[in-house]
């Protein structure tokens, strides 16, 4: 009850957002399609696909990102395409004692948020983390602990709100630990977990948590893999996220099939799988 | 962490010739040459949408652009895009249409990269009016592999700008151009189609047409009463003011590679018997989008495969106007003897306007360009052939759709690969550019 009532009133607060929404889509969208939105990682492939899906349609972005002239050419790319305002700041994201002085300077400059999207993350060199922990223990700070960081504050500011979306990219590899890959993997399950329990204690403040989990997307983060028939464009999963976000979903595969293989790989007991070359 | 990695394959759109190539993908424009391990020899590459060999590189690496496909710009009272040179028309027409902007000129497909336009220096239907696509750049930045990076426009190293439009790619990597668009009213084209019976009755049709974008399709294959038999289609804007949206994403495609027997004399007579009777009237006109207008095959994907595996060749030439006629009407003989021809046969008039590219290919006169398939034995002879036909008349063909002409060829053809030679890249080669030079 309290989440329904929580939503129109967001509505009337800000009246002039469901007209500013274009008319070449069906009515239901036009309360969820984010307006402001906050990214972190927004140099991502996957984070400037989405971000180009909303600035045709007027919205407002904070872009955070360690590359600063990376990140200028998002921005100019988001300007071009009809965003209406684009801010930025050069942040290193693994700095998590920056956080809450850069997510409060987000909140100033976009007024309020109607979205974040954590989209940061390295996939990491898993022989070397074998070896030494310090490597494991930066992709584990990089993949894991600022994301707990940035959705901790995330969760109370929305939380306050009543309303918004907190979008966080984690990755199939989550679902089971693999000897190819499992630090960056333990990182993405642990950040499961955290998200799942957001979402649970959220859910009555008509908050959405929203997981994606991807499979192999093309993109640089895996342009030295082999490309095979499972590679997904980073366009076509940004259209699953934006999806995701306007029909309130809690836990997205992207694309849709690895739902079923990762259920399938789930279900292998074991005493089998420890045995397989994954 | 990763296992080897396995050489992706790519293929110009003729799939001849097929190279081991390796392929690096760029995302940012100053990812290049820094941090990479330099390797000996590179060339950019977009789409991969010409024909023969200068888009591929044996032993270097293929700088791959698509990942740099951001607009940086777009000035909206002059309609000067500023964008990644990985950006396609594709992109640029979805983002502009909508805005009341098209592209100044556009080859047969969209699905060519800005870089690439560049690099090739492409025409189209306008060409008689508009030149060429580098007419319409004005600025360009452009990376060596000394790490330098240079503006270039008319002002700003002028000799590095018209090098490298219309330079094959050979000069550097581009990473961001400018483009300026001209506007529209609406998506449509006034359009008019006129049979005519040869070519005397084509270049009659053509010195009267006052459109914009001219184009004809021509039958390459019948002999006697039927030779050079075709459609002149002629298109301007609509000026009527209309809402403007972007195109929808093709939903064809051509899922598997056709044998090789499919496309033969029979079949490629009745396509160009029935092409030529679609239209019963000697001449219609209509109001068309501008898709099928300009991009009539961009509406099936990998349209290619229907050459089969083996692939396929182009030939484009022009011919000035001095042995014009007799000359396009020698050449058409000599195809037509051949029987090769296929249904993709266009002619057209080639304008007076010059390029700024100092290698560019158009030049006044008539252009002719087809799709041969490939049969080793017989295209081959064929296509020296008619290379050899067009050197005598003064002609040249396109590199960019070229896999066979040889170095003694291409250097009459552009005596002034000398002077282009000095402003080539050391570390930018192409197979094209070592097939042609090999011998010099």
């Amino acid at each position: 009850m309290r989440r329904r009532r929580s939503q129109t009133e967001s509505l009337e607060e800000r009246p002039s957002e469901a007209r500013a929404a274009r008319t070449d889509r069906p009515s239901r969208y036009k309360r969820t399609m984010p307006k402001t939105v906050l990214v972190l990682g927004a140099t991502s492939a996957i984070a400037q696909a989405w971000m180009r899906l909303l600035a045709p349609r007027g919205a407002s972005f904070f872009l955070a990102a360690r590359n600063a002239a990376h990140l200028d050419s998002v921005a100019k790319d988001l300007a071009t395409r009809g965003a209406t305002a684009v801010y930025v700041e050069t942040a290193d994201l693994d700095d998590t004692a920056g956080h809450v002085a850069l997510l409060e300077r987000a909140v100033a400059a976009l007024g309020d948020v109607d979205c974040a999207l954590i989209a940061h993350g390295v996939l990491g060199d898993q022989a070397a983390g074998e070896r030494d922990f310090a490597v494991a223990a930066a992709s584990l700070q990089t993949n894991f602990l600022s994301t707990v960081s940035l959705a901790t504050w995330l969760a109370n500011y929305f939380a306050a709100q009543y309303r918004g979306s907190l979008v966080v990219i984690s990755s199939v590899a989550g679902d089971r630990g693999r000897k190819s890959n499992y630090i960056y993997g333990s990182a993405k399950a642990g950040m499961n977990a955290f998200l799942d329990g957001v979402r649970n204690r959220l859910d009555r403040e008509g908050v959405q948590v929203l997981t994606v989990r991807p499979g192999f997307v093309a993109t640089p983060m895996t342009a030295h893999l082999p490309q095979g028939p499972l590679f997904a464009t980073p366009d076509a999963v940004a259209r699953d996220i934006l999806h995701a976000i306007e029909h309130r979903r809690d836990v997205l595969y992207t694309p849709w099939f690895w739902r079923w293989i990762m259920a399938l790989v789930r279900m292998i007991p074991e005493w089998k799988f420890k045995r397989m070359d994954l | 962490m990763a296992s080897k990695p396995k050489a992706p394959v790519f293929e110009s759109w003729g799939r001849y010739p097929k190279l081991d190539v390796r392929v690096e993908p760029l995302f940012w424009t100053d990812e290049y040459p820094r941090g990479t391990r330099l390797p000996p020899s590179v060339l950019a590459v977009g789409m991969g949408r010409s024909y023969g060999d200068v888009c591929l590189l044996e032993g270097g690496t293929l700088l791959s652009t698509l990942g740099m496909d951001r607009l940086l710009h777009f000035e909206a009272a002059t309609g000067l895009l500023r964008c990644e040179s990985g950006v396609t028309l594709d992109q640029i027409l979805r983002f502009a249409v909508p805005r009341g902007w098209f592209l100044p000129v556009t080859p047969g497909t969209k699905y060519v990269t800005v870089g690439g336009a560049i690099a090739n220096d492409v025409h189209g239907k306008n060409h008689h009016v508009a030149a060429s696509f580098g007419n319409h750049v004005p600025r360009f930045e452009l990376v060596r592999s000394d790490g330098s990076r240079a503006i270039c426009s008319v002002d700003e190293n002028p000799e590095m700008y018209h090098a490298t439009i219309g330079g094959m790619g050979l000069t550097g990597l581009i990473t961001w151009a400018e483009v300026l668009l001209r506007p529209i009213a609406s998506r449509k084209i006034r359009y008019t189609a006129i049979k005519f019976s040869g070519i005397d009755d084509f270049l009659a049709i053509s010195g009267s047409s006052r459109s914009e974008c001219t184009m004809a399709w021509i039958d390459c294959i019948s002999q006697g009463r039927a030779f050079a038999r075709g459609i002149y289609m002629q298109g301007d804007y609509s000026e009527v003011l209309e809402p403007k949206k972007a195109s929808p994403k093709p939903r064809l495609s051509v899922p598997f590679d056709f044998p090789s027997w499919a496309l033969n004399r029979t079949s490629m007579r009745i396509f160009n018997g029935l092409y030529y009777r679609k239209q019963l009237r000697r001449q219609v006109t209509g109001l068309v989008d501008y898709e099928p207008f300009f991009y009539p095959l961009d509406s099936v994907l990998h349209w290619n495969r229907i050459y089969g595996k083996r692939g396929f060749l182009q030939f484009q030439c022009v011919i000035p106007w001095r042995y014009g006629r007799d000359g396009i009407l020698a050449i058409l003989e000599t195809i037509a003897e051949s029987g090769m021809a296929s249904f993709l046969a266009v002619l057209k008039v080639m304008g007076e306007i010059p390029s700024v590219g100092l290698m560019s290919f158009p030049q006044p006169g008539i252009t002719l360009a087809l799709d041969i398939a490939l049969k080793p034995e017989v295209t081959f002879p064929l296509f020296e052939r008619l290379a050899e036909m067009t050197r005598e008349l003064g002609g040249r063909l396109y590199p960019a759709k070229d896999a066979c002409m040889t170095g003694q060829q291409f250097r009459s053809f552009y005596p002034q690969w000398e002077q282009f030679a000095v402003y080539r890249d050391p570390a930018f080669t192409s197979a094209f550019w070592e097939r042609v030079t090999a011998d010099a």
